[in-house]
């Protein structure tokens, strides 16, 4: 019996790695502190009244944000991890197969249980108090969307203790996926962790989709709402179309590999090909609707912080529509090296580089909302411009690999690594810390300490340079990605050496960030005027943090910039415009099914990945069982009186 | 004070660049820059045209950014204009989408006139007669047959400088890709069908060689030399071979398939049909489609011996 215990524990276990024996007691004592805290500050009801069982958008947002903060740090843990091994030749510091999973996880962390949540958690926090909404058009399904996500995430990151982690690559291709050549359970961690996230992604798009068109403030046309709002219309609307094809795709993998069928196999008539066709048809549509937020975001902040007008609104909206539409155009070019022959490849080059148009165009109108303005550069701005230089630089070098007969001597090469990660890094990610900097006082209602943001910056944005201009060299001296060693022989272990430099400075940055937030917290003072930037859109016209209805009263718009408009008018001594009485307001209940439906498919999910049906039943009859309940819960809403909202606004020192 | 910031950035990046070349020492290790073969030469042609042509408008982005931040950045005695109502003038958005427009439609025309002439399945003008090396990826090594020489190597190819090279490539493991970036860019190779890829070598030299499609465990391992010699050299080498190296049985090649990494190998004789076995051979039952694109597109010698058909050695979709 007990020999049966350990010979299971042993396989159950990822085992004989001291970095994952560290990591084993780091989790544990993590979860007995977080259990210890709560229990000692009695805070459990507190927790599942207020955070888990929350339909609020904004404190929705704020679990996002918290949530892929964590995986950024273990996202970036891994990626440091990979520039140690590769610091010098012939390093034996990670095994070929840690290195492999390490890469692996790396990638599917950082775009799917960080870039995503991240996104989701600044649309949740931003877009209904942009467009004077008092809720998303679908707060359960907000609800539910963030539990998917979570418990997709920690399924996911459960392999890297409990039966190992994926290690064919963030994309898995097969057949080097399947059955055949990956026997163990990282990959069915991988399907189900991305599969139970997927659903949530897919939700969250027609959540927002629906909230932009159907919930704006009267007045508000479409072409009048705020560019981050825009960016997030065409984000949702590319995530309606695109999440569609990974579920598929990541449903040909899981039934290739349960059931033994051929859709990708080598042999009884699979084709791999097909895999790479259809992932890249949503992975390409992808970075766009992680990018096109960012986008929106810079925005916002170039507008605010020149204190101007956006230049060119409507050829920015085009512009954003169109990459959303050419972005379903050009998955091909990932693979111009499989021998598609030159009509295909000259298709996917030419539609690829057409997509430089409209992105390019979006940088100029940036620059001339800047022209004959009044700039100032805070954290929020400086973010911007860290941006600007970095992500035209890495736009260049995406066309230089669209060019299909020269990308055959880019691909897969270091060159590759260096172009996406400074698209990534320099739109994405900076993107997204200009836009937390930015709306920081809004959800906070303080700002975040400037002189700990600054040196952050710098960090981040030197060590980028440091990490990845380098390996633009690596890859044109021929070391090709995913290699998980490499001799003296080739001249490359100085600028990896570099690389791994650059690594930790952005390592540092992280932490630079960390302390910025945990100093901020302490010592910043509280912003009482709702407004601390001087900003142009409605949600810095209530206060700071928003009330949990957002609005008293729903404001009327007549303009693009409706706040700035509103000031503009104060400021030359008109009244300010009458609001209407107040007037009981209609909001959700909350509702633990969402928190109680994910963590059903969290069974489910790890049932499936060991193949124990004892779990994945119970688990998927819990996830029915769940929808049920809600099918049949009529208690859904309440009305906040008026006296509450007086009451509430008053202690925010707003009239109304 | 933001321009001091630009300047630190800037003189960062000057000596991190500075820093590349100096660390990096002789140009030679840069591969792609510095082709051996005219395939990889057109290459790079294309990389100089499309970085001169990104160019023409990164460069002026970069400085605007620079020259717009400091000039109307916000000081209390500020000289420079400032019009906050100002969003829209038809003439410069016209001027913006215009220039890029124009110069896509420069690099859709080179790239596409480029990817037909490099088309990488397309036969090389050359007056020599071409070789053909057959490449099978294995997890986690480089199994290569010379088919009109009868021959195998491991982990390393000889052949001819000045002579096309004609590449036929499968993998008999989770696919990969075949990459000598001196001699020109890469290729998949995949399983249940042949590739084809075409390089020259001018002179003789050793090229690097790697594999460039992750594969699994030891895929670091799978780096290779690419010997190209006079051919004089290169027959004596083949006579080398026949008459020292063992021969390859069907069991031998079994046991080399099998996952592993090795050093560099000869076999002074390989079964017959090989090659096309390892195509063909996971063309089950089910495997109609498979079956008919072998059939239309490969070089099967069924019945052993000749030589592949050139026109239909090609591989489509």
């Amino acid at each position: 019996m007990l020999d049966q215990i350990k010979e299971f524990a042993s396989g159950f276990f990822v085992t004989g790695d001291p970095l994952i024996y560290g990591a084993d007691v780091a989790i544990a004592m993590t979860m007995i502190a977080v259990v210890s805290v709560l229990t000692y500050f009695k805070k459990w009801t507190w927790l599942w009244r207020e955070w888990l069982t929350t339909v609020d958008h904004k404190r929705i947002g704020i679990m996002y944000v918290i949530a892929s903060l964590l995986m950024l740090f273990r996202g970036g843990v891994d990626a440091l991890l990979m520039r140690l091994q590769l610091a010098v030749p012939n390093n034996d510091f990670l095994t070929p197969e840690h290195y492999n999973a390490i890469f692996t996880t790396h990638g599917v962390i950082m775009i799917l249980f960080m870039a995503m949540p991240l996104m989701f958690g600044l649309f949740n926090l931003v877009v209904p108090l942009q467009i004077g909404a008092r809720d998303v058009a679908f707060p359960f399904l907000n609800s539910l969307s963030f539990w998917l996500f979570f418990f997709g995430a920690m399924l996911f990151n459960v392999s890297f203790v409990i039966g190992g982690s994926p290690d064919a690559g963030w994309l898995s291709y097969p057949p080097l996926s399947g059955k055949a050549f990956s026997p163990g359970v990282g990959q069915d961690f991988y399907i189900w962790g991305i599969q139970i996230s997927g659903i949530g992604s897919l939700a969250t798009g027609i959540n927002f989709v629906v909230t932009i068109l159907k919930m704006r403030a009267p007045g508000m046309k479409l072409f009048k709402m705020p560019m981050f709002t825009w960016s997030v219309l065409s984000s949702s609307l590319t995530i309606l179309l695109a999440f569609p094809i990974l579920t598929v795709t990541i449903a040909l993998l899981f039934i290739d590999r349960y059931f033994g069928a051929h859709f990708f196999t080598l042999d009884g008539g699979g084709n791999p090909m097909m895999y790479i066709n259809l992932i890249w048809m949503w992975g390409h549509p992808e970075v766009y609707i992680v990018v096109l937020p960012a986008f929106g975001i810079f925005s916002e902040i170039v507008a605010t912080f020149s204190r101007k007008r956006l230049f060119g609104y409507a050829s920015m909206v085009f512009a954003l529509m169109s990459i959303a539409v050419f972005s379903f155009t050009t998955w091909a070019h990932h693979f111009f090296t499989m021998g598609s022959g030159a009509d295909v490849n000259a298709f996917f080059a030419i539609t690829t580089m057409a997509i430089a148009i409209p992105t390019g165009v979006k940088v100029f109108n940036w620059l001339f909302t800047m022209y004959r303005g009044r700039i100032s550069f805070p954290t929020p701005m400086m973010w911007t411009m860290g941006f600007i230089p970095c992500f035209i630089v890495g736009g260049m070098t995406g066309v230089m690999l669209s060019v299909a007969p020269a990308d055959f001597q880019f691909h897969n090469s270091y060159f590759l690594i260096a172009h996406f990660h400074q698209v990534l890094i320099g739109g994405v990610a900076f993107g997204y810390f200009a836009g937390l900097y930015y709306w920081w006082p809004k959800v906070f209602g303080f700002k975040l300490n400037e002189k700990i943001g600054k040196w952050a910056f710098w960090l981040w944005n030197i060590g980028f340079y440091v990490c990845f201009m380098p390996q633009y060299a690596l890859g044109l001296m021929g070391m090709t990605r995913r290699m998980s060693t490499y001799g003296w022989d080739r001249g490359w272990w100085e600028l990896n050496l570099t690389s791994t430099i650059g690594g930790f400075l952005m390592g540092i940055g992280f932490l630079f960030q960390v302390w910025q937030i945990l100093h901020s917290i302490k010592f910043m003072e509280k912003d009482t005027t709702g407004d601390p930037w001087d900003a142009r859109t409605l949600e810095w016209s209530i206060p700071s943090p928003a009330p949990h209805y957002n609005f008293a009263t729903i404001p009327v718009v007549d303009s693009k910039d409706a706040w700035w408009e509103e000031k503009q008018r104060l400021v030359q001594g008109e009244a300010p415009k009458p609001k209407p009485p107040l007037e009981p307001i209609h909001m959700p209940k909350n509702s633990g099914i969402p928190f109680i439906m994910g963590f059903c498919w969290f069974v489910a999910g790890f049932g499936l990945v060991f193949d124990w049906l004892w779990m994945a039943i119970p688990g998927l009859l819990g996830v029915a069982g769940c929808m049920l309940a809600h099918s049949f819960n009529y208690n859904t809403d309440y009305y906040i009186p008026v006296d509450e909202i007086k009451a509430t606004e008053a202690a925010a020192r707003r009239s109304v | 004070m933001n321009l001091t910031r630009g300047m630190r950035r800037l003189a960062a990046l000057s000596s991190l660049i500075g820093m590349t070349v100096l660390l990096s020492g002789c140009m030679d290790k840069f591969y792609v820059l510095d082709p051996k073969g005219p395939v990889g030469r057109h290459q790079l042609d294309l990389i100089i045209i499309s970085t001169l042509l990104c160019l023409v408008v990164i460069v002026p982005v970069l400085i605007l950014t620079f020259v717009f931040a400091w000039k109307y950045r916000n000081r209390k005695d500020s000289k420079a204009a400032y019009q906050p109502e100002w969003e829209h003038s038809t003439k410069l958005e016209m001027t913006w989408w215009g220039i890029p427009i124009l110069i896509i439609i420069i690099l859709a025309v080179i790239t596409a006139s480029y990817t037909y002439k490099l088309e990488p399945s397309k036969p090389l003008e050359h007056p020599a007669k071409p070789i053909t090396i057959q490449v099978t990826s294995l997890d986690w090594k480089w199994f290569f047959i010379y088919p009109e020489q009868g021959i195998a190597t491991v982990n390393y190819i000889q052949f001819p400088a000045d002579v096309p090279v004609k590449f036929e490539l499968t993998s008999d493991a989770p696919m990969n890709s075949f990459w000598i970036p001196q001699l020109g860019g890469q290729i998949y190779t995949m399983s249940g069908m042949a590739m084809n890829l075409n390089l020259i070598a001018d002179k003789p030299g050793t090229y690097f060689g790697t594999a460039a499609n992750f594969s699994g465990k030891d895929f670091g391992k799978m780096t290779f030399d690419a010997i190209a010699t006079t051919q004089a050299e290169f027959d004596k080498w083949v006579q080398t071979v026949k008459q020292s190296a063992p021969p390859l049985t069907q069991d031998g090649y079994d046991k080399l398939a099998e996952p592993g990494t090795m050093g560099t190998q000869d076999y002074s004789s390989v079964p017959e049909g090989l090659f096309e076995k390892i195509v063909t051979k996971y063309t089950g039952p089910n495997g109609h489609q498979h079956v008919h694109k072998v059939e239309e597109n490969l070089p099967v010698n069924q019945d052993g011996g000749g030589e592949a058909p050139e026109s239909s050695a090609h591989h489509h979709h």
